[in-house]
């Protein structure tokens, strides 16, 4: 039976297919489904793990114990992961372990545009690409087999095209794959620098095989059209070329972008008077292609900065240019900004109002940068916020102190913003970290994390007590505000500020969108008492607009959560 | 048959998803090669999102690019107007009269453009223009109007009702099923 599913879904039913029993993951947009799909298999254990490191690790753990096993992240995520990524490459596998690795050419949910098939040559682990949603589906499942033949962890890379496109996926039942029995093997698993040594020439030995492999493996496929010019491509890249060059080029498709085949690329350009590399981001291809000797054309076409697609492909290679109309007006830009009622307003209006430098974090909250709050002075990557305030007060010290806050997601702060909290506890740095606690994890779309009391399957867990956790670590001053309450949050604010020591408030609200946040009434303004300040403009909320020259809320949008109420000084808003 | 595309396009929580579902359930159950691609994370969050529908006997990219869509589904007015030169010549946008003031309009460093409908239709766009919130919220809720909208592309494609109809059943929960179905007809009406 054929369904229509996103290459994030289908990676999941290949993982069921193949038998995976335990999958555990942080999420990052876009490779958050994989592991919220293969959660509602009851056959595979899945769960959300504070941060990549932790989900690459257990899962590690899982292959040991001689399951099959898995791990998702974003591109970033596997920098998070690449301590015990590097070391896995060495102790080898049990049961099969994948690692699926989400890039984001274009960048439409992420903080860089990095290629993570760096990743992979530095690690020396094989690594496959699939171009739709059968292929995800496929290649999880191929990646078991080669995990498991050549004593490997295997990582997957798809990129934001190919995961969230749907494309039809045939079903097929689950394979049970018994357990391997674990066997005691310092050898293989204890990586002391006596074992490791060893470990290493077992790993470069097995890259040899995998090069005899990738030059034969199926995955790596010509399509001859009996063309004189040559595409080699992956991934993404693939459907853009075909779409683009049809059947008039000959093609070398690759499944499998790490190690990459010598023979196969050889015989391939041989038979081709030119060459075209089509890659997104860096030039990994290419640089294989040169190394070898094939005069071939990339980068210098095509860049590295952004999605390709076909148009591009069509108007650098055919000289196609699209026939298109444009509106002839230029158009206001449609920014994304944080949601009607989003619990974080109330906190950036007043870092805002009080001027206060503040060091950012990854979340929904990094929307705190945009117009008109533009509260953010930096932002980084996942915990780096409570991090780089300590360098910058240490450094700046009164200058700064008593003036710069870091935010912080509760799911970002379990992440990887603990560890920095100990570090300004510890070395007793003057800094004011704010837990920006909405109950959730938000941006990739509402997941679970250790403070929510709830696990990937939904069902009761642990919660973090955060007051606790931070009053453990050494941070004495540790107080709780409410952010649909302005005056309440800009109390503490100016308290916590004011103090000469380390201090965090948690700014407790649960997420808006949340089904079971129960809202108020939309509100009104009454415009006899609207005197059009527009000073509830100032809090960009995408609700509230100026119509007719005076302030307006729109009903279908607004919560009620009553911040506009709050600062309006003529009583104008109200049920 | 040569590769139709189409673009659902609106505001980050307008419903745009499911409305994609909808159609790339029907033209999967017309035996069609299918690719629809979403972007979810942080342009979802009240920006300007654009999904693609491609249809036909092999479909390669996923994505639709300037002057390549047969069709634009429009959720909200400046939107349609924003997407409108990925139209190719001869193609038709289907848009709700719903209009969303962007922040450099609230903030007041950009007006909202005037009379875009008759823009659009000087551009010699096929253009609908439904006000599919007002019929949403008849049907009985504001959230249905993506459902509205694909009840008035119905009319529009050559495909039986009975084919939307079970899309709806495998695409909507069962206990807003009643509700999209008035949604649906209303659209169609419209």
């Amino acid at each position: 039976m054929k369904k229509l599913m996103l290459g994030n879904e289908a990676f999941a039913r290949g993982l069921y297919e193949a038998g995976c029993r335990f999958a555990s993951s942080y999420p990052g947009t876009p490779s958050t489904e994989i592991t919220e799909e293969v959660a509602k298999f009851e056959e595979v254990y899945a769960e959300w793990a504070p941060n990549e490191k932790v989900a690459v690790e257990s899962a590690l753990g899982a292959s040991f114990a001689g399951a099959r096993a898995f791990a998702a992240m974003k591109h970033v995520g596997l920098n998070v992961a690449a301590d015990p990524l590097y070391t896995a490459s060495y102790t080898g596998v049990n049961g099969g372990l994948v690692i699926a690795v989400a890039d984001d050419p274009g960048m439409h949910s992420s903080q860089n545009e990095q290629d993570s098939r760096h990743h992979a040559i530095a690690s020396k682990l094989p690594m496959l690409e699939p171009s739709d949603s059968q292929e995800c589906k496929d290649f999880a499942m191929l990646a078991y087999e080669l995990s498991e033949e050549y004593d490997t962890p295997v990582l997957v890379r798809t990129a934001t095209r190919v995961a969230h496109s749907q494309s039809a996926v045939e079903m097929l039942p689950r394979s049970e794959k018994a357990l391997k029995p674990y066997e005691k093997q310092p050898g293989k698993y204890v990586m002391v620098p006596a074992n490791a040594r060893g470990k290493h020439i077992v790993v470069e030995e097995r890259t040899k095989k995998l090069i005899a492999y990738a030059e034969t493996a199926a995955v790596n496929r010509i399509e001859d059209n009996g063309s004189d010019i040559g595409v080699i491509t992956a991934g993404a890249s693939y459907c853009y070329a075909k779409d683009a060059l049809g059947d008039k080029v000959n093609y070398l498709k690759l499944g499998m972008t790490n190690p990459l085949p010598d023979k196969l690329f050889l015989d391939f350009a041989a038979k081709c008077r030119t060459v075209y590399i089509i890659e997104e981001l860096d030039g990994v291809l290419e640089a294989h292609a040169k190394a070898l000797g094939i005069a071939c054309k990339g980068k210098e076409i095509f860049g590295c900065i952004g999605e390709l697609n076909q148009v591009i492909i069509a108007e650098k290679l055919l000289g196609k240019v699209p026939e298109t109309v444009p509106y002839p007006e230029s158009l206001p830009i449609r920014p994304p900004v944080m949601c009607a009622g989003c619990p974080h307003r109330g906190v950036f209006y007043t870092l805002a109002k009080h001027k206060i430098t503040v060091s950012g974090d990854i979340g929904c909250y990094t929307l705190g940068a945009a117009k008109p709050l533009e509260s953010i002075d930096w932002t980084v990557c996942m915990g780096s916020s409570v991090s780089c305030l300590h360098g910058f007060n240490k450094v700046l010290g009164k200058e700064s102190q008593n003036k710069t806050v870091a935010v912080i997601g509760d799911s970002t702060f379990m992440h990887s913003g603990l560890n920095s909290l100990v570090n300004v506890a510890y070395n007793a740095s003057n800094s004011t970290v704010i837990i920006l606690d909405n109950s959730i994890t938000g941006m990739t779309g509402h997941q679970q994390n250790p403070t929510t009391g709830k696990n990937l399957k939904g069902d009761p867990a642990a919660a973090v007590d955060l007051e606790a956790l931070c009053r453990a670590i050494g941070i004495k001053r540790v107080r709780v505000a409410d952010p649909y309450h302005l005056a309440e949050m800009e109390q503490a604010i100016t308290e916590e500020l004011a103090v000469d020591e380390p201090s965090v408030i948690i700014s407790r609200r649960p997420c808006a969108l949340l089904k079971y946040v129960k809202h108020n009434p939309p509100l009104r303004v009454d415009f006899e008492k609207c005197r059009s300040c527009k000073m509830c403009l100032k809090l960009g909320c995408p609700a509230i607009s100026m119509k007719n020259g005076k302030a307006c809320i729109d009903h279908t949008q607004c919560v009620g959560c009553g911040i506009c109420g709050e600062i309006c000084k003529f009583g104008a808003i109200g049920e | 048959m040569e590769t139709k595309s189409v673009m659902i396009v609106g505001v980050g929580g307008q419903g745009s998803l499911l409305a994609s579902r909808i159609l790339g359930n029907v033209l999967l159950q017309q035996g069609y090669a299918v690719k629809v691609s979403e972007v979810h994370g942080m342009s979802q969050r009240g920006g300007s999102v654009v999904t693609y529908v491609k249809y036909g006997d092999a479909v390669y990219s996923p994505t639709v690019e300037k002057g390549e869509a047969d069709v634009i589904i429009s959720f909200e007015l400046l939107e349609a107007a924003r997407w409108a030169g990925y139209l190719k010549k001869g193609g038709k946008i289907v848009t709700s009269t719903q209009t969303l003031d962007p922040m450099p309009v609230i903030t007041g460093a950009a007006s909202y453009p005037e009379g875009i409908v008759e823009t659009l239709k000087g551009m010699g766009i096929d253009v609908t223009a439904v006000d599919a919130l007002s019929l949403a919220e008849t049907a009985g809720s504001a959230k249905a109007s993506n459902v509205v909208l694909m009840g008035v592309v119905s009319k529009k494609m050559e495909f039986e009702e009975a084919v939307w109809q079970e899309a709806l059943n495998q695409c909507v929960p069962a206990k807003f099923i009643e509700m999209n179905r008035r949604a649906f007809a209303l659209g169609r009406e419209a």
